[in-house]
C-alpha cells in the first residue's frame, strides 16, 4: 500500500485536533504549553507534505519559520510558567484570570 | 555702532537674571545698584546707537535699520522675525525711556528702603524696562505685542506689589483686565493687517499701497482701541487712576513716562494706515479725555490721583495732536510729559516718603521749608505742565493746540476744548502746589516731615533740569530750531506742516498763555488768599470722576454677571453635556460586552477556534458556490 499525501495531511490533521482538544481541555498550564507545540506541529506536518508534492520550496522554509517562533514562545511562556507554578505551586490555568474585564 | 541694538533690551533682561538669581542673597541696596546700573547701561547703549543712527545720511532713507535675531514664526505665507528696528522714531523713544527709567531706578533706591520684598521690586523694574524697549524697538506688530503684554504683564505684577492690601490687588486686576480689552483690538488689528497687507512688518506696511478704505478705517480704529486701554482714553481709563495703589516710583515710571505712550507710539508707527475717518474720531475721543480727566483732577484729594487724572488728561492731549495729523507734536510731548510727569510723581513720592506714607493733600501744607529740594523741582513741574513759558510743557502744548486749531472738520472746537483743559490744568496744578507746598501747616505735631536721601533728589534734580529745557529740542518759527519733526520726519507718509501764518501761531500761543495764567490765579486767589470760597470748588460729582467707574461696576456687576453666568451655565450643559454624553455613550456599551471578557483561558481558546471555523466556513461557502 502506498503512502500518499493524503496520508501525511491525516495525521497532521489529527494532532492539530488533540492539541486543540489537549488545550481547551485541560488545566495545566504546562501541559497546555505542550499542546500548542502539538498543534503547530500538526500544520509544519501539513506544509512539508505539500511542498514535498507541489516541489515546492517555499512550504518548507515556513516551517523553518514556524520552528523559530514555536523556539521563542517557548522560551517566553515556559519561563512565565515556571515563574508562576514556583510561586503557587499547583496553579490552574483558571487561576490566572486577573485580566478579567 | 547701529549694529549694537541687541544690547540696549539685553542689559535689563540681563538685570532681571541676575535679580532673580542672586537677588535675595545680597538684599538691599546692592539688588537695587544692580538693576539701576543695568538701565543705565541701556541708557549709554541707547545713546551709543542713536549717535550711530545720526552718523548716517537722513535723507536717503538710510536712518532705518534693521536688526534680524531669528525666524522666529515662519508659517506658511506668514513670516515673523524677532527683529529690531532702529529709526528714528524708535530711538526717540528708547532714549527717554530708558534716560527717564534710571533716574527712576535711581530714585526707587532711596524710595523702597526698608521693603521687605526690596529686591523683587527692581526684578520687575528691570522686566519692564525690557519688555517696554522691546515693544519700542521690535520691527514688526508681533514682537510689539510681545512687548506690550509684557509691560502689561509687569504694570500688573508693579500695581498690586503690597498685593496684602486688599485695595493694590484689586487695582491690579482691574489694570489687567481693562487692559485685556485693548489687547484685543491689537490682535484682531493685527490680523487684519496681515490678511490685506499678507505683513506684519513695519517697513513692508509702510511701504505697502493702502488698503481699502472700509478695512483701513476699521483697522485704525482697532489700533486705536488697542491705544485706548494701554493709553488709558475714554472709556478704558478707569484703571489708571486705580494704579497709583503702586508704589509711587512705578505711577512715575510705569503709568505716567513710559509705559501708557505706549498707545501713542503704536499709532504714530502705524501713521501710514491711519485714514482720515479714524484720525477725526481720535482726535475728538483725544479732546474728551483730555477735558474730561481735567475736570475730574479738580476735585481730588489724593496728591497722586491728581497727578494720575493729570496724566489721563496729557494722554488725551497727545490723541488730539495725532488725531489732527501732527504726529510729531505727539511724540515731542510724549517726551516733554515723561519729563514733567515723572518729575512731578517722584516730587509727590517724596513728600509722601517724607510725611510717613500721608497722601491726603488736606493734611500737608507749608511743606516748602521743610523739604527745599523736592518743593523746588516740584514747582519747576508745575510750570512746565502749566504751560509757562520757556519750560517745556508750553512748547509741546501749544504746538498740540496749534494743530488741533488747523484740524480741517472741527478744528476751531477741538482746539477750544484743548484750551479749557489748559485753564483746568493750570489750576489744578496750582491748588495741588499750594495746598502741598504753601499756606497753612496742617499736618500733625507729631509727623516729621523730612526732605529725602540723595538718591531720591538726584532724579528729581535731573528731571527738573530737563523740564526746562526740554521744549528747545523742537521750537518753532525758526525752520531750523525743528530739530525733532526733521529727525522724525523718515518716517511719516505724510507729513504735516503748519499752515497757519507767524502772526496766528504767536496769538493762538499768547492766548494759551493767557488761560493758564488764569487757571493759576484763580488756584492762588480760592487756595492760598482765600478770597473765592473754596467750598464749591471740589464738587463731590468730579470727586466721583462723574460716576463713571460706579456706572462701569453696575452694569458690568448687574447685567454683565448674569449674561456671564448664563454663558457659562450654557457651556457646563451644552458644550461639556456633549462631550460627556458622548463618552457616557460609550461608556455605556462597554459595561454591556464586558462580561465577555471572563480571563479564562479556555475561553479566549474557543473563541479564537470559533473564529478559525467561521473563516473557514465562509471561505468553503464560497468555494461551494
Amino acid at each position: 500500500m502506498e503512502i500518499t499525501t493524503g496520508w501525511y495531511l491525516v495525521l497532521g490533521a489529527l494532532l492539530f485536533v488533540i492539541g486543540g482538544t489537549g488545550l481547551l481541555i485541560r488545566r495545566n498550564p504546562l501541559v497546555m504549553l505542550m499542546c500548542v507545540e502539538l498543534m503547530l506541529n500538526g500544520v509544519n506536518l501539513s506544509f512539508v507534505a505539500f511542498a514535498r508534492q507541489l516541489d515546492d520550496i517555499g512550504g518548507q522554509t515556513v516551517v523553518f519559520f514556524v520552528l523559530v517562533v514555536a523556539a521563542a514562545e517557548v522560551v517566553v511562556g515556559l519561563g512565565l510558567v515556571v515563574a508562576i507554578l514556583r510561586r503557587q505551586p499547583g496553579t490552574t490555568a483558571d487561576d490566572l484570570s486577573a485580566l478579567k474585564g | 555702532m547701529v549694529e549694537l541694538v541687541w544690547l540696549i533690551p539685553a542689559l535689563p533682561l540681563l538685570g532681571f537674571f541676575l535679580l532673580l538669581l542672586i537677588g535675595h542673597r545680597v538684599g538691599e541696596p546692592r539688588s537695587g545698584w544692580i538693576a539701576t546700573i543695568a538701565a543705565g547701561a541701556s541708557f549709554l547703549a541707547t545713546f551709543v546707537v542713536f549717535m550711530g543712527l545720526l552718523g548716517r545720511d537722513g535723507h536717503s532713507g538710510d536712518r532705518s535699520y534693521e536688526f534680524i535675531l531669528f525666524d522666529w514664526l515662519p508659517a506658511g505665507s506668514l513670516k515673523v522675525e524677532a527683529g529690531f528696528l532702529v529709526d528714528p522714531l524708535s530711538i526717540t523713544m528708547a532714549l527717554f525711556v530708558t534716560g527717564v527709567g534710571t533716574l527712576i531706578h535711581l530714585y526707587s533706591i532711596g524710595y523702597m528702603h526698608g521693603d521687605p520684598k526690596y529686591s523683587k521690586f527692581f526684578l520687575y523694574l528691570n522686566l519692564f524696562l525690557f519688555s517696554m524697549l522691546m515693544l519700542v524697538f521690535g520691527n514688526n506688530l508681533v514682537v510689539t505685542f510681545l512687548g506690550w503684554e509684557g509691560v502689561g504683564a509687569c504694570s500688573y505684577f508693579l500695581i498690586s506689589f503690597w498685593h496684602q492690601r486688599e485695595s493694590a490687588a484689586t487695582a491690579g486686576k482691574k489694570a489687567f483686565v481693562t487692559n485685556r480689552v485693548g489687547d484685543w483690538g491689537f490682535m484682531i488689528a493685527t490680523f487684519a493687517i496681515w490678511s490685506a497687507l499678507g505683513t506684519v512688518t513695519y517697513t513692508e506696511i509702510s511701504n505697502s499701497p493702502a488698503m481699502s478704505a472700509a478695512t483701513g478705517t476699521a483697522v485704525s480704529l482697532l489700533l486705536f482701541v488697542a491705544a485706548a486701554g494701554k493709553s488709558a482714553q475714554l472709556p478704558l481709563y478707569v484703571w489708571l487712576p486705580d494704579a497709583m495703589e503702586g508704589p509711587t516710583p512705578v505711577s512715575a515710571m510705569v503709568h505716567a513716562a513710559t509705559m501708557v505712550t505706549s498707545g501713542v507710539y503704536l499709532l504714530v508707527r502705524m501713521n501710514s494706515v491711519l485714514t482720515d475717518d479714524a484720525l477725526l474720531v481720535i482726535a475728538v475721543v483725544g479732546a474728551a479725555t483730555a477735558l474730561f480727566a481735567a475736570l475730574c483732577a479738580v476735585a481730588q484729594h489724593d496728591i497722586k490721583k491728581v497727578l494720575a487724572y493729570s496724566t489721563v488728561s496729557q494722554l488725551g492731549y497727545m490723541f488730539l495732536a495725532i488725531g489732527s495729523g501732527a504726529y510729531v507734536a505727539a511724540i515731542f510731548h510724549v517726551i516733554t510729559h515723561a519729563f514733567f510727569k515723572a518729575l512731578l510723581f517722584l516730587g509727590s513720592g517724596s513728600v509722601i516718603h517724607g510725611m510717613h506714607d500721608e497722601q491726603d493733600m488736606r493734611k500737608m501744607g507749608a511743606l516748602r521749608a521743610v523739604m527745599p529740594i523736592t518743593a523746588g523741582t516740584f514747582i519747576v513741574g508745575w510750570l512746565a505742565i502749566a504751560g509757562v513759558p520757556p519750560f517745556a510743557g508750553f512748547w509741546s502744548k501749544d504746538e498740540i493746540l496749534l494743530a488741533a486749531w488747523e484740524q480741517k472738520n472741527i478744528g476751531p472746537l477741538l482746539w477750544f476744548v484743548g484750551l479749557v483743559t489748559a485753564l483746568l490744568t493750570a489750576y489744578y496744578m496750582s491748588r495741588q502746589v499750594i495746598l502741598v507746598f504753601f499756606g497753612q501747616q496742617k499736618w500733625e505735631e507729631d509727623v516729621h516731615p523730612h526732605e529725602s536721601p540723595w538718591t531720591m533728589t538726584t532724579p528729581l534734580c535731573v528731571l527738573a533740569g530737563a523740564a526746562v529745557v526740554g521744549g528747545a529740542i523742537n521750537l518753532p518759527l525758526v525752520k531750523d530750531w525743528l530739530v525733532l519733526e526733521h529727525f522724525l520726519e523718515p518716517i511719516f507718509h505724510h507729513p504735516h506742516h503748519f499752515s497757519s501764518g507767524t502772526s496766528t501761531k504767536i496769538a493762538l500761543a499768547v492766548i494759551s498763555v493767557v488761560a493758564g495764567l488764569i487757571g493759576i490765579s484763580i488756584a492762588i486767589l480760592s487756595w492760598l488768599t482765600r478770597r473765592i470760597p473754596t467750598e464749591r470748588l471740589e464738587p463731590e460729582f468730579l470727586e466721583n470722576a462723574m460716576y463713571v467707574d460706579a456706572t462701569y461696576a453696575r452694569v458690568v456687576g448687574g447685567a454683565g454677571t448674569s449674561s456671564f453666568q448664563k454663558t457659562a451655565d450654557f457651556d457646563a450643559a451644552i458644550v461639556d453635556g456633549s462631550v460627556n454624553g458622548f463618552g457616557r455613550v460609550i461608556m455605556k456599551f462597554g459595561q454591556l460586552i464586558q462580561p465577555t471578557q471572563s480571563g479564562y483561558m479556555r475561553n479566549y481558546a474557543i473563541g479564537v477556534a470559533v473564529g478559525a471555523l467561521v473563516i473557514v466556513a465562509v471561505l468553503a461557502w464560497g468555494l461551494l458556490l
